[in-house]
């Protein structure tokens, strides 16, 4: 502590911006946090993740690291929030909480215990560092921050620097196999057999695909023959179909209903645009 | 105004994190909560750094950062593998390891 | 102790005394029925080779002018302090012992052939009996206690296994685990005097234990005699240890005669005289050995008066006669050699009285009461008269082998010249008369009286493989004792072991210890006259008989004693022990392990397979350590 004693009178007071800026952003990523936990959507829970996320870039910043929150908020913020929704989109974004706590007590254990925890830590530190003097990075990084942590991280750190390249190496060895799925030799088929095969049936043309007139472009829904009819080899796999009619329209259009009716009548005008022959 | 706030806000997010661990059931909901308590203890990193005048929290946080990644990337993917054979995405659901 | 050389010439191999007989048994015993039909002659010619390579051996060791010879052989044990060299010891003590064991024992041998002709199972007897030999001699040849351990070892199971022979009798198996487990308990005093003298001496040889043993402590050396008269008590069925001789029996008779009489019994008189110089430094076990001698005699001679199995009652002798020998060891420098000379000629005329025993048992179909023999001197001659000189021998007529033996030892008893001594000579002399009385009624309920035949019995003389024996033995039970006390007497030949004789100023004269003893015999033999040889005997043994009798068949109740004191007390504690590793300890063990699998098999429950739950185990322990951190900080 001779370092803290013989600083005390280096001691760097904090500016009234920063003070600003700290009781601004500072909410705002406790809300953020708390909306990540309370939101029941899992996109959400990401979104409110990534306000918490550039809130502490900005801290980082604040506080003379510069190079952190540039770091934050392009690999944090940009490329592992972006992997998150990657992953929530192959997962189903359906796949959200229900409400129904299934552990007895884990609720409010788990509240009692975060919010006890929260106390005695929140105590500990504003009580051990109440009193702490701020040296600031003035004098440790006088020709800038870059320079000053790359230094450190090419001499003293360089070790782990290096072994940092095989943890990442190996992560992403260890991704690509637990991603990857193994199918038995020759299970796969080739081009020529797969065509050959779709030759033998009775339709070897491709199937139409959804929405045809573009009168939605759900997958849900189906293509209509011109006569009308639903045409059966449109249906999606794995789907209800949907009619564009029943279809729940987004928010914010003026008319509920048909989207025909945005797009005017059909009878007989020569607008040109294809429409329901009855 | 001291460096204290900082503190004490990373100890909150900090504890919201582990809490949205305990509460939430969707398996990338917890990787969330757990990334928001690295993130936590990174601010924590960055303001003793300052404190102390030195620049090696800030190398830490880095190198919290740099793992960080690397656990979201496996994490991820065994999420991924799990939700193929079992059409689930619930931690719950992953509950064989038992007496 | 005289100078040990090493062996030379043919002593170098005197192993193969050993050697031969345990070769003869291997084979017997390894090569199973395909060597049913020349087995016995070459089991007997093993021990008779043994025999004559013992003589030879002898006769160079009498030429020598240090009488005392070690063959080195291997190392047997070899064990930090512990160096266990397997070595041989040849020197008179041992030569006598050599000579007796391969000598009687090729007769008994010689004499088994006829006796067990007809035996299923005689290839196996003659096995047995040759590791009997190999084992036997071990334990005399040894040249340290370690091999006599083996050799002791080894006779006690050769005795078990052949007790127990007709293994399919209950009484036989009895018998034989009744001696194994009385034998036991000598055998675990004689290991405890060997763990002693090597915690003591750090060396269990010969050599080693008695050049040192003058710089023990005298409460040890006690201790040392005690533990091993307790061994020596266990195999030669002495006061203790005595019940399991006569029971022992059941065996074949010529094991009763070549085990249980002549040889393995008198290892106890054995281990005794070759640890004469451990006794000599201890006169308090040396008292103990005279007591334990003249108690078992009196026991023996007057169990041997009631009953009326004819091997039993030669057993309750030998019990009373190895009395005699012990009493004579027990003497110090003096009995030494009364003792041993007793035992040699006791050797050939007990072995003559069982053999005659067992030619009369085949006469008889195998029948043993004496109350269904009478009248056989007739009919089996050479048996009677052999038999006739055996007895004359034992009970010490002038100038049979027993008048110069136990004349020989109440001679110096009496040199003692305490109270002690004299009462022993008049216990020796009592024994005597008691001796006359019952081997007297012997003779005359099996030789003499009217025929008291069961029916379809037609006795007949044995045949001449059996009576030869017989007759040398009884040849050897007329001589022995004028041949090894008078004319060469024993005493020069062991005087490199114990010494030169000292002429003891005798306070009664030689002879008229003799007249004594005659007169006291003569008294013996006419009681036995006027009870038994002037009435007519009864078939079954009479009921209604005075407590003293009754107190005499029983053996004085050794077996009534053994059962109270140590049998019964023994099942209680087995079923006390019983009971608590049933209830208390196995409760414990099985209280503790239902307690620790019902627990975990609770706490199991917590183990849920919910991550989440597991989580909330450790947020409550980061709780709990936040807390203690700001406990300790704080206050």
């Amino acid at each position: 502590m001779s370092l803290v004693a013989a600083a005390a009178d280096t001691t760097v007071q904090l500016s009234g911006g920063e003070t600003v800026v700290f009781w601004v952003l500072g909410p705002l990523a406790l809300a953020g946090a708390l909306g990540m936990v309370f939101s029941r959507n899992a996109v959400h829970s990401a979104l409110w993740l990534v306000t918490t996320m550039l809130c502490l870039g900005v801290f980082y910043v604040v506080q003379e690291a510069p190079f952190l929150g540039a770091v934050q908020i392009i690999v944090y913020t940009g490329a592992i929030m972006i992997l998150f929704l990657f992953v929530l989109m192959l997962v189903g974004r359906d796949s959200s909480d229900s409400v129904v706590e299934t552990l007895r007590g884990q609720r409010i254990a788990a509240t009692v215990l975060g919010v006890g925890f929260a106390a005695l830590v929140g105590a500990g530190i504003a009580r051990a560092t109440q009193d702490l003097p701020v040296i600031g990075l003035a004098g440790a990084q006088a020709e800038g921050n870059i320079p000053a942590v790359s230094e450190l991280l090419f001499t003293k750190y360089l070790l782990a620097f290096e072994v940092t390249s095989a943890l990442l190496i190996t992560a992403a060895v260890g991704a690509m196999i637990l991603a990857h799925i193994e199918r038995e030799p020759g299970t796969r088929r080739t081009q020529k057999e797969l065509s050959r095969a779709r030759f033998l049936t009775d339709r070897p043309q491709t199937h139409p695909g959804p929405g045809v007139f573009a009168r939605a472009n759900s997958v849900a829904a189906p293509a209509l023959r011109p006569d009308g009819s639903l045409a059966e080899s449109s249906f999606a796999t794995g789907t209800e179909v949907q009619l564009p009619d029943q279809m729940p329209r987004p928010t914010g259009r003026e008319q509920l209903g048909s989207p025909d009716a945005a797009l005017g009548t059909t009878d007989g005008t020569p607008s040109g645009i294809p429409g329901r022959q009855s | 105004m001291t460096l204290t706030y900082y503190l004490v806000l990373a100890a909150i997010l900090f504890t919201i994190g582990a809490v949205g661990v305990l509460v939430r059931r969707n398996a990338i909901v917890v990787f969330m909560c757990v990334e928001l308590m690295l993130n936590s203890v990174n601010l924590t990193l960055v303001t003793f750094a300052r404190a102390t005048g030195t620049i090696d929290g800030q190398i830490m946080a880095f190198f919290v950062m740099v793992v960080a990644a690397a656990e979201v990337v496996v994490g991820l993917a065994i999420i991924m593998s799990i939700y193929r054979t079992r059409r689930s995405a619930s931690i719950d659901d992953a509950n064989l390891l038992k007496y | 102790m005289s100078e040990t050389l090493p062996a030379e010439g043919l002593l170098g191999w005197s192993w193969l005394l050993i050697a031969l007989p345990l070769a003869g048994a291997a084979v017997l015993l390894l090569g199973g029925r395909r060597t049913d039909r020349w087995g016995h002659l070459l089991g007997t010619a093993t021990v008779v080779a043994s025999f004559v390579v013992g003589l030879l051996c002898t006769f160079q060791l009498a030429g020598l002018d240090e009488k005392s010879v070690s063959v080195d052989l291997f190392t047997f044990i070899s064990s930090g302090d512990l160096d266990i060299r397997a070595g041989l010891l040849y020197d008179p003590l041992s030569a006598a012992f050599v000579l007796l064991i391969t000598g009687v024992g090729s007769l008994i041998h010689i004499y088994s052939i006829g006796y067990m002709a007809h035996d299923d199972g005689r290839r196996r007897f003659f096995a047995y009996l040759n590791l009997f030999v190999a084992a036997m001699l071990l334990l005399v040849l040894g040249n340290s206690f370690v091999a006599l351990y083996v050799g002791w070892e080894g006779v006690g199971l050769a005795s078990y296994l052949l007790i127990a022979f007709w293994y399919t009798r209950p009484a036989a198996a009895t018998a034989a685990k009744k001696a194994f487990i009385m034998n036991r308990v000598g055998d675990v005093g004689l290991a405890l005097a060997i763990f002693l003298m090597f915690a003591q001496l750090g060396t269990t040889d010969y050599a080693g234990v008695f050049g040192e043993i003058g710089t023990v402590a005298g409460g040890t050396v006690t201790a040392i005699g005690l533990l091993l008269l307790l061994g020596a008590c266990g195999k030669s069925g002495q006061f203790p240890l005595q019940a399991w001789l006569p029971d022992a029996m059941e065996g074949p008779t010529p094991v009763s005669a070549l085990i249980h009489a002549a040889t393995m019994v008198t290892a106890g008189v054995y281990l005794i005289a070759r640890c004469s110089p451990i006794y000599d430094e201890t006169p308090t076990a040396r008292t103990v050995v005279l007591a334990v001698g003249a108690l078992t005699l009196l026991i023996g001679a007057i169990a041997g008066c009631a009953y009326d199995d004819i091997k039993k009652v030669l057993a309750y002798s030998t019990v009373s006669q190895i009395g005699y020998m012990f009493l004579a060891v027990g003497l110090g420098p003096a009995g030494y050699v009364a003792g041993l000379a007793h035992l040699y000629a006791h050797g050939f005329f007990k072995a003559g009285l069982f053999l005659g025993a067992g030619s009369v048992m085949h006469a008889m179909n195998d029948q043993v009461d004496m109350r269904r023999y009478g009248g056989l001197w007739k009919k089996m001659p050479i048996t009677f008269a052999t038999f006739g000189l055996g007895y004359l021998a034992l009970i010490g007529i002038w100038p049979l082998a027993g008048a110069f033996t136990k004349d020989a030892i109440i001679e110096a008893a009496l040199d003692r010249h305490d109270t002690f001594g004299y009462l022993l000579a008049g216990i020796a002399v009592l024994g005597a008369g008691l001796t006359a009385f019952y081997m007297t009624r012997l003779m005359l309920m099996t030789f003499f009286g009217r025929p008291r035949w069961e029916d379809g019995v037609h006795p007949h003389e044995s045949p001449v493989v059996m009576t030869l024996p017989m007759i040398v033995l009884a040849v050897g039970s007329v001589a022995s004792g004028f041949l090894l006390v008078s004319a060469f007497p024993l005493s020069d030949w062991m005087a490199p072991v114990f010494g030169e004789p000292e002429e003891a100023a005798h306070v009664i004269a030689p002879a008229t210890v003799l007249l004594i003893v005659t007169v006291v015999s003569l008294l013996g033999i006419a009681l036995a006259w006027l009870f038994v040889g002037r009435r007519e005997i009864p078939v079954t043994a009479p009921v209604r008989v005075s407590p003293v009798t009754r107190a005499a068949r029983n053996a004085l109740y050794a077996d009534t004693v053994n059962e109270s004191l140590f049998m019964r007390p023994g099942q209680w504690l087995t079923r006390a022990l019983v009971f608590v590793d049933n209830r208390g300890v196995d409760g414990a063990v099985n209280g503790l392990a239902a307690t620790l699998g019902g627990s975990s098999s609770r706490l199991g429950r917590a183990q849920t397979g919910f991550v989440r739950s597991y989580a909330l185990g450790m947020l409550g322990g980061a709780v709990l350590v936040a807390g203690a951190l700001l406990a300790v900080t704080a206050g």
